[in-house]
């Protein structure tokens, strides 16, 4: 049989999640031996190149790229979890959901101290910001939440040992955080 | 003072005539999870976390006192939902942005988030549009992170007993408002009681945050009430 395939991205957020799972010791040489990774910034692979088991998401939604990848990720993934308060509740960059899109960008282009260009980017190679940072569940459906910020590796490590082996998830105290 | 015999999920337990459920069966070694509620301060059953089913019917027990024979289901699954549902609601219903609040970690919203394993709210988000004043010398009040349990503007007040903190308007529009003129001469004490008194991170003390580190905070290892359970 071959091994389960997994995909994993970094939307809106610091890449902070993929650090977590990176912080699994020793157990990152199991990992490899239990699965498959396709499309991710761990190996570097740009385009699904085969349907993927599981795919893991860090961060929200804040440009249409973020979007087109989500979606992407939907369609090319059987399993789909949102990992981090990022892509859970937007996080951090959810902070400027209270605030307009004009007035966000006239903040960092134009009025902010360091600034000397005073010009507001545009160009059809950037992505278009959205009107505010999206939780991935509202824009596709979602199968699993992993909390924190980032998420604690033994909680990342144990809901997909869980779901490779096909059990329900055992949770203890400590590693649900959301900090 | 004459003893009452009440049952909470079939423990007998004696109470005292008068006591409010939460305080009997705090008292017992049963901890029936509260939010609004704190010791010392009038109960106003805002929140509704703590409510158990009395004959059937759901009461609130941080406002309720026991009566002879009373039979308490608190700790059921059915419960247990309804009080995870209350906790959702008050994550979407604010802006609760944990990984930047100096209050996560010690918040007892957070805190019941995490008794319950709340992964994901079950309802969506209403990024509600809130105001933040850190006008006044010694505190300062967020409202995106406010769960309204007027535990401030009941337990916070000056040596004379005029109230600082006040719920102003009503429905979806009704903030804790704090008034300016009191607030200036808050002492450091009656700041550090606001803050405490607030369970979540609406009202800081300035000038001070992130004292204790991560992994040491009050509900990094042991959830909220398990210094109640026997």
């Amino acid at each position: 049989m071959s091994k389960p395939v997994v995909a994993t991205a970094s939307l809106a957020g610091c890449f902070g999640c993929h650090m977590s799972l990176l912080d699994i010791d020793d157990r990152i040489l199991k990992l490899i031996e239990l699965v498959e990774f396709n499309k991710s910034p761990i190996d570097d692979i740009k385009t699904f190149t085969k349907q993927c088991d599981i795919g893991l998401i860090e961060g929200g939604c804040c440009n249409s790229e973020n979007v087109e990848n989500l979606r992407d990720f939907r369609k090319n993934c059987k399993i789909l979890i949102s990992v981090g308060e990022c892509a859970i509740m937007g996080g951090l960059p959810a902070m400027r959901n209270g605030i307009s899109v004009k007035e966000c960008l006239e903040e960092a282009y134009l009025n902010c101290p360091t600034v000397d260009d005073n010009i507001i980017p545009c160009d059809d190679e950037l992505p278009m910001i959205l009107d505010r940072v999206y939780p991935c569940h509202e824009i596709v459906k979602i199968d699993y939440y992993l909390p924190g910020c980032p998420p604690r590796a033994d909680l990342i490590w144990e809901a997909l040992v869980a779901l490779l082996e096909g059990r329900e998830l055992d949770l203890p105290y400590e590693v649900v955080k959301f900090d | 003072m004459s003893e009452i015999n009440i049952t909470i999920d079939g423990k007998k337990i004696k109470a005292k005539a008068g006591q409010i459920i939460v305080e009997a069966a705090r008292e017992n070694g049963v901890y029936i999870p509260t939010l609004c509620d704190y010791e010392g301060i009038k109960p106003a059953g805002t929140c509704r976390i703590c409510t158990v089913k009395i004959g059937g019917r759901n009461m609130a027990a941080c406002t309720t006192p026991v009566a002879e024979g009373m039979m308490i289901e608190n700790d059921v699954p059915e419960l247990n939902d309804f009080r995870k549902a209350i906790v959702e609601m008050l994550f979407v219903e604010g802006n609760h942005m944990c990984p930047v609040c100096e209050k996560s970690g010690n918040c007892e919203l957070q805190a019941l988030a995490y008794k319950y394993t709340m992964l994901a709210p079950r309802f969506p988000y209403l990024w509600p549009q809130r105001t933040v004043d850190a006008s006044f010398p010694k505190i300062l009040i967020d409202r995106n992170r406010c769960i309204q349990c007027l535990r401030c503007v009941r337990g916070v007040t000056t040596t004379d007993g005029k109230h600082i903190f006040g719920l102003v308007n009503r429905g979806g529009k009704a903030i804790i408002s704090i008034d300016p003129e009191l607030a200036k001469e808050m002492t450091e004490e009656m700041a550090e009681k606001a803050m405490e008194l607030c369970p979540v991170g609406a009202i800081l003390k300035k000038e001070v945050g992130y004292a204790v580190p991560i992994g040491m905070r009050k509900y990094d290892g042991k959830p909220i009430g398990s210094e109640y359970e026997k």
